[in-house]
Order: C-alpha cells, then structure tokens, then sequence
C-alpha cells in the first residue's frame, strides 16, 4: 500500500532536478527501494555493477534481496542471486519476514539463488587456475532466466577460500568487466574494511557507484544509516540518510532532499474552535500550515487538538494522531469529557491514532514510522502531541533537524499539522524546545495565570503568517462542550470594573477571563515587539 | 553427457588402500591450455600411483554448465575425488605432483618437505 502513494514523493523531484543536465546522465535501473532512487536520482547505473558496502549485520544481504526482489516484480527484470554465505533455503527464510516469495520468484522464473560453497578445508592448490567456473555458473544462472539483474553476496569469502591473490585479483577485474559485458545491473556486497571501505579493496574494481551502509548507536539507541560515496557520472545526495528495516524491507529517509518548493494553500480550515477561527482572521488556518501549540502542563493543548481533529473528521478528512505521552482509549476518554467524541471517527477510519513513547525508538526511526504511517493513510490533518516529547530521544541538533524535515514532509504534500508543545515551568513561554518557532506558520500560546487564589487560562496568537490576526487576550475555558474562548480582554475588564462598582459576586468563569485580561494587556505588548524583532 | 571416461583394469601394487576404484572428475572449461596440463598431469599421476584402479571422468563446464553447481565448482581446472570418501578438491594445473599427491591423499603431508598440514 505504501508502494503505491511513494510515487508522489518521487515525483516532486524532477520538478527540481529537471534541467537538461539530466538528459545526458547515465541510464538508471530503479531499485524500487523506499528512497534509494530518489537519493540517487533515479536508481542504480543501468548495466554495471555497484559496491554496497558496510559492517555486520547493516543491511547489505537484505538491500542485495530487495534489489532483485523489486526488480523482478515491479520492473520485469528477473534477477540472479550469488550467495556465498548462506544457502538458498536460508537465504529464502531469512527475507520471507520482509514480505518476500523467494521460493515463488524461482518458481515463476524470476529469481535464481545459487549458493557457492568455497570450503578452504577441502580445497587444496596446485599450479594455475582461474574462476571460470563461478563464471560459468554465473553465466549460466543469467542466461537460463534472462536476468536482467544480478546481486553477489558477498565476493570476498573468495579470499578466504583460495589462497593465491594475485590470481583472486585478476580474476575479479575479469568479474567485474563480465558483468558489464553481461549488460547486467549488478549490487556487489563487501565488507567494511578498517581505514578503507572493503576489506579487501574491492573499491578498486568497482568505479562507478559505491554505497556505504553503517550501523551506529549513540546514547543505547542504533540508526542505520545509507550514504552514497561515489556514483561516477552523475549526481546523487550525499548526506548520511536514515534507513530502516521494517516488515516491508527497507527504507530510506530520503527527506533532507525536500526543499523549500511546497505550494502554499490559500484554503482555509476551521480550527474546530468557532471563536478561534474569527480570531484567526475569520476563517482559521491555513490548509497545509504548520501550527504550534504552547502552554505548560494542563493548560488545555490537547484539547485544542482535538477541536481540530474533529472539524476535520467532520468534514470527512482523514486526521493521524501521533500521541507521546496518553494512549488512545485515554485521548478519548479524556476528550469525552469536554464534550467531543472522536470515537465514532475512529470507527469509521476518518481518525487513526499511533501512541509510541518517544524513548521507545531513535529519531530516525519514529521519522521513518511516521513516514510510512502518513503515506499508509494520506491524512489531511496530523497532530504531535507533545512534539516536543522527541527531544528527550537525541541531541538538539538532531531533533530539531528531525523537526525541520517533518514540517518539509508534510508542507510538500499539502497536510495541516498541528504540534502541541509542553512548556515547562519556568522557561520563557514564548520559546519552543526546539527553537523551531520560527518554522511554524501559526504560533498559539496558552497560559495559566494566578490570581486570586485561582489558576486561570488564557489564549494568545502570538503569530499567524499571512493572514490578519487577532493581537487580543483571550480567555480559554474548558467547558463540558468543549473549549470556549472568553470575551476580549479589555471587555472583560471593564466587566469586572463594573461588578466591582455594583459588588455583584463574580462567576468562575468570569473571573477567570478578567483575571486574563489584567495581565494580559503588558504581554500582548510585549508579544508584538518580540515579533517585530524576529521578523 | 559431453565427458570423456578414461579407466584401466585391474592392477595391484600400488600405494594406498588396496582394492577400491578411485573415481576422480576432473572440471574444465574448454580445451585451454590450463586443462590440458591438468588431464595430462593427472593421467600421468594415476598411472603412477594407481594403476589400473582409477576412473577419470572429464566434465566440460562449458557444454554441462549446470553441472558446476553440484560440486560447488568455483575456480577451473578443479579435480574432485568422488571416491574414496571423503570428498576432497583439488584445484589447478596439477603442475606440482607432490602437492597433488597430499591433496589426493596419497601421500601425508610430512612426505612432503616444507608443506604445511
């Protein structure tokens, strides 16, 4: 399912890429592996080998398999498999908790697997000799299937296995210029070397495109990464991109390659609160805007986000609800009690909800899962709530990096995104943990405030690019109907001003907005001349 | 099957266990000259060492290419003793005869001066 919706991300590239220098780059085999061609610009060099290389256990084997196995039935190119480490049936086991058919493949004549056997023990050497007989056998594996494709896993157990080098060497430049010959798409594995990508060299046979897998864990939590070293003839992206081995192979976190190129939306959406939505102009948010909810614990943010999500499911638009810290039945539970059901929406798959600890996995991998999740479902709406429950997961750097691409992800394909943001005590509130305030689009803060011996909340637009915006303070009220907004500041003021006069007893409710109000007036100046000084 | 089989009858005398047939294949990839030296080495070994109780069978990976798969055949020329158990492989010219001997069985290793086990 994921497969399908892909395509949309890959097709914003040539958008960027599409210049004439294109043209004249090198013939490409897609790999059909989630982001591998959009890094490369389109795929692995069409009939010539490329070097996949990194340590135990990064993926190598699994990224070979996906080669051919996409290959084969996404593309119609049937493929060979060269195994030296593990026999057929293993090979078909191991992949077959991916998804993959190896033994089907056979059957239709899409796929060999040809396990070579070099058992240094029962081999002894005398005078000359060269490889033809893995070429014979190669050879003839390509030819009985047509293969159009070829993965060797992995080469250098020849070094073990034979002991005269010089003679391994020649005949892997022989291997290597066959394949060429062959006109075959080849992905060669090897293993990482020490101070050189190969542990023996191989780097030296195969010029045109090198792939380096790695497998780090930093602070007890691994990330896989993929890095394109060298791709002769054509340009690729050279960070280090996260990837991932999941149910469906792997994946590669294409999205630092997302650029700043989105079509901003002039549609607007409600943003489930009515009285918000005038002070956003009238009409709410921006269709495709990030929004960004402050306010320290137990100010009403997830409330907020529930209004939103479900003016969404009420206009029968699919939201996904990406909850840190409550799980589902406890999200509605909670929001039953302010007078909204999101039950129903789930029921009719309008509203999906993936409750995850943030601790539970690395960035890169919550990124990918998000990924995968957001192009299973295509939602119009997504929530983070608390976004800033990432944080706990890496390095500022890194988070906020994770962040950035997100926002990018989902301006791309037009989704509105609502993140909630925990401001703890003490902090300036106008300051999100990421820094990432100056990428949001709209910027609402919640505060408690105490005043006679009550906490009271109030609600702020601290900003709202584009659109004419309310600079008032308003109080923010959790009623059994969901979230109202209480009257203007300044009104509300006056309200007071006059139950003083006339010594009426003071409403809660009321209280509380005045209460607001007061303070209000100072900050809501406050707020203007920080936004004059950022922008 | 394109191989060529080549046998004596019965001899006696010679080094090793005595009675059992040895059945030796012999891996090539056309008649290159590597191949030819190792058919006529081979030929010349067995006549020496185990007269009349050897079989030589010559496979031509190049006309039987799936035939490479079932002894695991990698480099060429690749002699296999089939018999007697167990299996063992010989690859190369079979230039060096001593070293051909050992890797046959036919003679220890500590026969041979300098030759690790």
């Amino acid at each position: 399912m994921s497969k399908s919706t892909r395509t949309e991300v890959i097709e914003t590239q040539p958008r960027r890429r599409g210049t004439s220098r294109e043209r004249v780059q090198l013939p490409k085999a897609q790999s059909g592996i989630e982001g591998l061609d959009e890094i490369t610009g389109g795929g692995l060099p069409r009939g010539r080998p490329t070097l996949v290389c990194g340590t135990a256990g990064c993926g190598k084997t699994l990224l070979a398999m996906e080669f051919l196995v996409r290959g084969a039935t996404q593309f119609g190119e049937p493929g060979v498999f060269v195994a030296f480490e593990e026999t057929a049936e293993e090979i078909a086991q191991n992949v077959a908790s991916l998804g993959f058919d190896v033994e089907d493949l056979i059957a239709r004549k899409l796929l060999v697997v040809d396990y070579v056997r070099v058992e240094r023990h029962e081999i002894e050497e005398t005078g000359d000799y060269d490889l033809e007989g893995l070429f014979v056998r190669m050879g003839h594996a390509i030819d009985s299937i047509g293969a159009k494709r070829v993965a060797v896993d992995t080469l250098e157990v020849l070094f073990s296995g034979f002991s005269d080098a010089a003679i391994l060497r020649a005949e892997l430049r022989r291997l290597f210029r066959w394949l060429k010959e062959k006109r075959v798409t080849a992905v060669i594995t090897a293993e990482r070397g020490q101070g050189s990508l190969t542990r023996h060299g191989l780097e030296e046979y195969v010029s045109d495109c090198v792939i380096l897998l790695d497998h780090r864990v930093i602070d007890q939590i691994s990330t896989r990464r993929l890095r394109v070293v060298k791709y002769r003839g054509t340009t690729h992206g050279t960070n280090e991109y996260p990837f991932l081995i999941d149910a469906d192979g792997l994946s590669i976190l294409p999205i630092t390659s997302v650029g700043l190129e989105h079509a901003a939306s002039s549609a607007r959406i409600s943003s489930g609160v009515q009285a918000l939505d005038q002070m956003l102009g009238g009409e709410g948010y921006y269709r495709g805007s990030t929004v960004m909810v402050s306010g320290t614990a137990g100010t009403g943010k997830t409330s907020l986000a529930a209004h939103f999500v479900d003016a969404a499911c009420r206009r029968g638009e699919k939201s996904l609800y990406f909850s840190f810290e409550e799980s589902p039945s406890q999200i509605l539970r909670n929001m039953r009690s302010i007078g909204i059901d999101l039950e129903p929406w789930v029921a009719k798959d309008l509203l999906r909800f993936h409750s995850v600890r943030a601790t539970l996995h690395g960035l890169e991998t919550h990124l990918t899962t998000l990924h995968k999740l957001t192009q299973a479902f295509s939602p119009d709406v997504v929530v983070f709530d608390p976004f800033d429950s990432l944080d706990h997961v890496g390095t500022l750097r890194d988070t906020t990096s994770m962040m950035i691409r997100l926002i990018d992800f989902y301006k791309a394909q037009s989704v509105t995104t609502l993140l909630t943001n925990l401001t703890t005590g003490g902090t300036a509130l106008e300051g999100s943990g990421m820094a990432i305030s100056s990428l949001v689009d709209t910027w609402l803060v919640i505060r408690n405030l105490e005043s006679d011996s009550e906490r009271n909340r109030s609600l702020t637009i601290v900003k709202s690019r584009g659109m004419a915006h309310s600079n008032q303070i308003r109080g923010f009220l959790l009623t059994s109907r969901g979230v109202c907004l209480g009257p203007v500041a300044a009104e509300s003021q006056r309200h007071a001003a006059l139950r003083a006069a006339t010594d009426e007893p003071v409403s809660r409710s009321e209280r509380a907005v005045s209460a607001g109000g007061g303070n209000g007036r100072v900050r809501s100046s406050r707020t203007r001349k920080g936004q004059r000084a950022r922008s | 099957m394109s191989s060529s089989s080549d046998s004596a009858g019965t001899g006696n005398g010679a080094r090793g266990s005595a009675g059992e047939v040895w059945e030796l294949r012999l891996y090539v990839a056309g008649q290159t000259p590597k191949s030819l030296a190792a058919f006529t080495n081979l030929k010349k070994l067995c006549e020496e060492h185990l007269p009349g109780r050897y079989q030589i069978e010559v496979v031509d990976l190049l006309e039987n290419p799936q035939l490479a798969a079932g002894d695991q055949i990698v480099a060429i020329p690749t002699l296999v003793r089939k018999l007697p158990e167990p299996l063992r492989k010989i690859v190369g010219d079979l230039s060096n005869a001593a070293r051909t001997l050992v890797g046959l069985q036919l003679r220890t290793p500590s026969q041979v001066e300098g030759r690790r086990p």
